[in-house]
C-alpha cells in the first residue's frame, strides 16, 4: 500500500500538470487572437486617416503575427502530438505491374512503328512547323546587331555638347576639370557619352599617331567601361585616374586611359578632338575602335 | 456536422477516397523542415504583394514630368516607371508597406531557398528516391534569382539601371550567339525603350507561372515520396514517425505561414529597402558610388570584380573578360549543383533509397565539399564589397583586391579540410556537442546525500511522456487504412480487384480481336457499350438512325 501511494499522486500530479498547462496555453492562445483582432481594427483606423508606413507595418506584424503565434500554439499544444507512426508504402511498382506497363506500351507503340513512314512525316511537319514559327518570333524582337556596335553618333566634325545640348567652347573647362560631352543632336546618348578632361599636368604621353588629338590639352576618352559598360564617372584629379564605380577598374588619363588596376582589359577609346576658327570643340572622327565592353565579333 | 458538402464533391469527384489519406498523413516534425515553408510562405507574400504593385506600376520607359508628393524630385523629367514607382510609394495609401514587403520577400525568399537547399545537401535529403526533385529545387532558385534581378530592376532608377546597363554587357559577352542576343532582348542598341516593359512581362507573368508550376510539382513529388525523417528512436527507412496532418501539422503548417507574413510585414513597415528617390532615375552618363546589387546577386557582382582583366582574342573573334565571372561561373555553379547527386553516387556506389537523413557529421566528405563550396561563394559574396571595405577600413582598393584574390583560392580548402576534421571528431566521440549533464544533489530524510546526473532535456522528455506517452503511437483504425487496396480486399469491392495476370485478358475483351481489314484500327464488337455510334459509323449518326427507327417502324 505504502509503495502505490507515490504512484497514485505521481498521477495525480501529471494529471494536474496537464490541466494547468492546458489552460495556461487555452489563454495565451486567445490573448494572442485579441490582440491580432485590436491590431486589425487599428489598421482600419490607421487606413481610413490616410496611412502611415510604420504605423501600418507595426500593426500589420501584430495583426498577422496574432493570428500565426496562436494558431501555431494551440496546433502545438492543445491538441495531441503523437508521435504518430505510418508505414512508408513502396514506391516502386511490382515487377509484374511494370511488365504489363510495358506490354500495354509496347501495344500502342507497335500500332504506330507499324507505319513508321507516316510516323517520321509526322516528325518532320511537327519539327518543322516548331523551327518555322519560332523563327520569325525570336527575329522579330530586335533588329540584326551588324554594324551597331562599332559605331557611334560621332562623325568628323561632331561639335561637343553638353547634356543640356549647349555647345562646349574651349575655354568652358577649368585646368583640372572634367565634362561629360556628346555629339550635337544626341546629348545625354548612352553610347555616345564621351568623358572630356583638362589635365592640369603636362607630362601627358601620348600614344603615336594621336599627337594631334588633344588641342590645348584636351583629352577626351568614352565614359563606356571597357569591363562591364556602366559610365567611369568618378575623376582623381591628384591621381589623374579615371574610376569605374561598379567593380573599381582604374584608367591612367596621362597614358591614354590605359587600365593599371581592376577588372578592365583595355584602355577606353579616345576621341580625336580640334577646336574650330569660333573657339568651339570638335571630334576630328568618330572613334577609331568599337566603344564599351568586348563581344564575340570583334578582332 | 453538415456532411452535404462531403456527400456532393465524394459523388462528383470521389474525393473522400484521396482527402482521408491526406488528413491522416503524417509529417516527421524538425525545425529544419521549416526552411522550404519560408520559402514557399514568401512565394505566396510575392505574389499578394506584387498583384497590388501591378496595379499602380507603369511599365514604360516614355519620360514624363513628375508632379508627386516627393518635393524634391518636383519637375524632374523621369519615367514613367520611375515615376510609378514614386507614386505608389508615396501617394497610394499602403503603398510604400506593399512595395517594401514585396523587395523584402524576395530577399528572404532566396535566402531561404538556399538555406533549405544548404539543408537538403548536409543531409543527404537529395539521395534516391529524391533526385528528381532535387533538380526541381535548383530550377527553382535559379529562377527565383533571375526573377529577383528582374523586379529589382523594374523601378528604373539609377542604381538599377545601372545593373541593365551590366547585364547587357554580359549578354553581349555570350561567345557566337551574345550580340543578337543582346539585341533581340533590348530590341536593338541599349538601353532602347523595350527593356523595361518586356523586363516587366517576365517578371509577372512568365516566370511566376513557371514558377508556380515547379513549385507545384515539388510539393506533389514530395507529398507522394513521403517525407524524410531523422534518425531516432521508433525511426526506420521503412516508417514515418511525426504528427498528424489533421489538425496538428495543418495549424503549425498554417499558424506559420501568418508567422512569416508577420515578419515581413514588420521589415516591409519599419526596415527601409530600396528608397529609388535617393538614387534618382536611371540616367546612362550618371553613376553612384558604393554600387551593390541586392544580396543573391553579390557572388556574380564580386566574381566580376575579383577575375583578372583576361581577354581572349584570336581568329578574328574575342572572348570577352566578363564571359568567365559572369555566364561560365553561373554556368558551371548551376551544372554541378544539379548535377551533385549523380556526382556523389559516381563516388560512393549507393544505389539503394533513403529515407532516413544523415547528420552531416555522419558524412565528412560530403560535409566538406559543402562547406567548401559555400566558403568560397562566401568570399566572391563579400567581395562585392572591395569599395565600401577600402573606404571603411581606410586601405587602398589594391589591397583589398589582391587580399581577397588571395583569400577566394585560400579559404575554400581551408574550410573544407577544417570542417572534414572536425565531422570526423565529432563523430568519433557520439556525445560531442550535447549540452553536459548537470548533478543533482539528493539529501535524504535521513541527511544522507547523494548525486544523480541530470539531463535537462531527457527530464523534459520524461515530463512529455508523462502526459502524451512514450512511444510512437499508431494511428486509429479508421486513419492507418491506406491504400485502395486494403479496402477493397474487404467485402464488396473484391470483384473490382483482379490479378495482373488477368490484365491482358480483358484489354482482348473490351477492344475485340479482328483487326478490319488490316487498317490497324479495331472494330468494336456490335452491342458493346459505345459501338456504332458517331458521325462516321457505317449506319450514319445515332440521333438521325433513332429518329428513322422509330419512323418507319421496321
Amino acid at each position: 500500500m505504502s509503495s502505490s501511494t507515490p504512484r497514485l499522486e505521481q498521477e495525480r500530479d501529471d494529471e494536474r500538470l496537464l490541466k494547468t498547462s492546458e489552460r495556461r496555453f487555452e489563454k495565451v492562445v486567445g490573448i494572442s487572437f485579441t490582440l491580432s483582432f485590436l491590431a486589425t481594427i487599428g489598421l482600419g483606423v490607421v487606413y481610413w486617416q490616410g496611412g502611415q508606413t510604420q504605423i501600418e507595418g507595426a500593426l500589420l506584424f501584430v495583426a498577422l503575427g496574432g493570428l500565426g503565434f496562436g494558431i501555431v500554439a494551440w496546433g502545438k499544444y492543445l491538441v495531441p502530438q503523437g508521435p504518430y507512426v505510418q508505414e512508408r508504402e513502396e514506391l516502386q511498382s511490382p515487377e509484374s505491374e511494370r511488365q504489363a506497363f510495358v506490354e500495354s506500351f509496347e501495344r500502342g507503340a507497335n500500332l504506330i512503328e507499324r507505319r513508321s513512314f507516316l510516323a517520321k512525316l509526322l516528325g518532320t511537319a511537327v519539327a518543322a512547323f516548331g523551327v518555322i514559327t519560332l523563327f520569325p518570333f525570336i527575329r522579330s524582337l530586335g533588329p540584326q546587331p551588324k554594324k551597331m556596335l562599332y559605331v557611334t553618333n560621332w562623325k568628323k566634325g561632331s561639335a561637343l555638347v553638353k547634356a543640356d545640348g549647349t555647345k562646349v567652347l574651349a575655354t568652358d573647362l577649368e585646368v583640372g576639370g572634367v565634362l561629360t560631352v556628346f555629339p550635337e543632336g544626341h546629348a545625354g546618348g548612352a553610347i555616345s557619352q564621351t568623358i572630356l578632361i583638362r589635365p592640369s599636368f603636362q607630362d601627358i604621353v601620348t600614344k603615336p599617331g594621336r599627337e594631334t588629338w588633344g588641342p590645348q590639352g584636351y583629352l577626351a576618352y568614352s565614359k563606356v567601361c571597357t569591363h562591364a559598360g556602366c559610365p567611369v564617372g568618378l575623376y582623381q584629379e591628384l591621381t589623374q585616374q579615371l574610376l569605374c564605380p561598379c567593380h573599381q577598374s582604374l584608367f591612367d588619363v596621362m597614358t591614354g586611359a590605359n587600365p593599371v588596376f581592376g577588372p578592365a582589359p583595355r584602355p577606353l577609346p579616345q576621341l580625336p578632338l580640334e577646336i574650330d576658327s569660333q573657339g568651339y570643340l570638335r571630334a576630328q572622327s568618330g572613334f577609331d575602335e568599337p566603344i564599351g565592353p568586348g563581344f564575340w565579333e570583334r578582332a | 456536422m453538415n456532411y452535404k458538402p462531403i456527400d456532393f464533391l465524394d459523388e462528383r469527384l470521389g474525393t473522400a477516397k484521396f482527402t482521408r489519406k491526406s488528413l491522416n498523413k503524417i509529417f516527421p516534425d524538425h525545425w529544419s523542415f521549416m526552411l522550404g515553408e519560408i520559402a514557399m510562405y514568401s512565394f505566396f507574400i510575392l505574389l499578394g504583394t506584387g498583384v497590388f504593385l501591378t496595379l499602380f506600376f507603369v511599365p514604360s520607359s516614355a519620360t514624363t514630368v513628375y508632379h508627386g508628393s516627393y518635393a524634391p524630385m518636383d519637375g524632374h523629367v523621369v519615367s514613367q516607371a520611375y515615376a510609378s514607382t514614386l507614386n505608389l510609394s508615396f501617394n497610394v495609401r499602403a503603398g510604400l508597406v506593399m512595395r517594401q514587403m514585396h523587395h523584402w520577400a524576395a530577399n528572404v525568399f532566396v535566402a531561404a531557398i538556399v538555406v533549405h537547399l544548404l539543408r537538403v545537401f548536409f543531409t543527404g535529403a537529395f539521395r534516391k528516391p529524391r533526385e528528381i526533385n532535387w533538380l526541381v529545387g535548383s530550377l527553382l532558385l535559379m529562377m527565383a534569382i533571375l526573377e529577383g534581378f528582374l523586379g529589382y530592376s523594374l523601378p528604373d532608377d539609377l542604381i538599377s539601371g545601372t545593373g541593365i546597363r551590366i547585364a547587357y554587357s554580359i549578354t553581349l559577352s555570350i561567345p557566337v550567339v551574345g550580340s543578337y542576343l543582346a539585341s533581340f532582348l533590348f530590341g536593338g542598341q541599349f538601353p532602347g525603350d523595350k527593356i523595361i516593359p518586356r523586363f516587366y512581362t517576365i517578371h509577372i507573368l512568365l516566370i511566376p507561372a513557371l514558377m508556380a508550376g515547379l513549385l507545384g510539382a515539388h510539393l506533389a513529388i514530395m507529398w507522394h515520396q513521403k517525407h524524410t525523417q531523422y534518425k531516432g528512436r521508433g525511426r526506420t527507412e521503412k516508417n514515418v514517425v511525426g504528427v498528424a496532418m489533421w489538425p496538428a501539422y495543418a495549424m503549425q503548417a498554417g499558424g506559420f505561414f501568418f508567422l512569416t507574413a508577420a515578419v515581413l510585414a514588420a521589415l516591409g513597415g519599419l526596415v527601409q529597402i530600396n528608397p529609388i528617390w535617393m538614387y534618382g532615375p536611371y540616367i546612362p552618363y550618371k553613376v553612384s558610388y558604393a554600387v551593390q546589387p541586392d544580396w543573391y546577386m553579390g557572388w556574380l557582382d564580386g566574381a566580376m570584380r575579383l577575375f583578372p582583366s583576361w581577354e581572349i582574342t584570336g581568329f578574328g573573334h574575342m572572348i570577352p573578360t566578363i564571359f568567365f565571372p559572369a555566364v561560365l561561373l553561373p554556368g558551371i555553379t548551376f551544372g554541378l549543383l544539379m548535377a551533385w547527386p549523380w556526382i556523389e553516387r559516381k563516388f560512393t556506389k549507393d544505389f539503394g533509397v533513403h529515407h532516413l537523413l544523415e547528420n552531416p557529421r555522419d558524412n565528412p566528405w560530403r560535409t566538406s565539399v559543402g562547406v567548401g563550396v559555400m566558403a568560397f561563394y562566401m568570399v566572391l559574396f563579400f567581395a562585392s564589397s572591395t569599395d565600401v571595405l577600402a573606404n571603411t577600413f581606410n586601405v587602398s582598393l589594391n589591397f583589398v583586391l589582391w587580399t581577397f584574390r588571395v583569400l577566394v583560392l585560400v579559404i575554400p580548402p581551408i574550410a573544407a579540410f577544417v570542417a572534414y576534421q572536425l565531422a570526423k571528431e565529432a563523430r568519433s566521440a557520439p556525445l560531442a556537442g550535447m549540452p553536459r549533464k548537470a548533478m543533482v544533489v539528493f539529501r535524504s530524510k535521513e541527511g544522507e546525500y547523494t548525486a544523480e546526473e541530470s539531463d535537462p532535456r531527457l527530464e523534459l522528455e520524461l515530463k512529455r511522456n508523462a502526459i502524451h506517452g512514450a512511444e510512437p503511437k499508431v494511428l486509429p483504425e479508421e486513419a492507418r487504412i491506406h491504400g485502395e487496396k486494403e479496402l477493397a480486399e474487404t467485402g464488396e469491392e473484391e470483384k473490382f480487384v483482379f490479378s495482373v495476370s488477368s490484365v491482358s485478358a480483358v484489354v482482348t475483351e473490351e477492344i475485340g480481336e479482328r483487326p478490319s481489314g488490316g487498317s490497324g484500327v479495331y472494330q468494336v464488337p456490335r452491342g458493346a457499350p459505345g459501338a456504332g455510334g458517331g458521325l462516321f459509323s457505317p449506319r450514319g449518326p445515332r440521333s438521325a438512325r433513332d429518329g428513322m427507327d422509330s419512323g418507319d417502324g421496321e
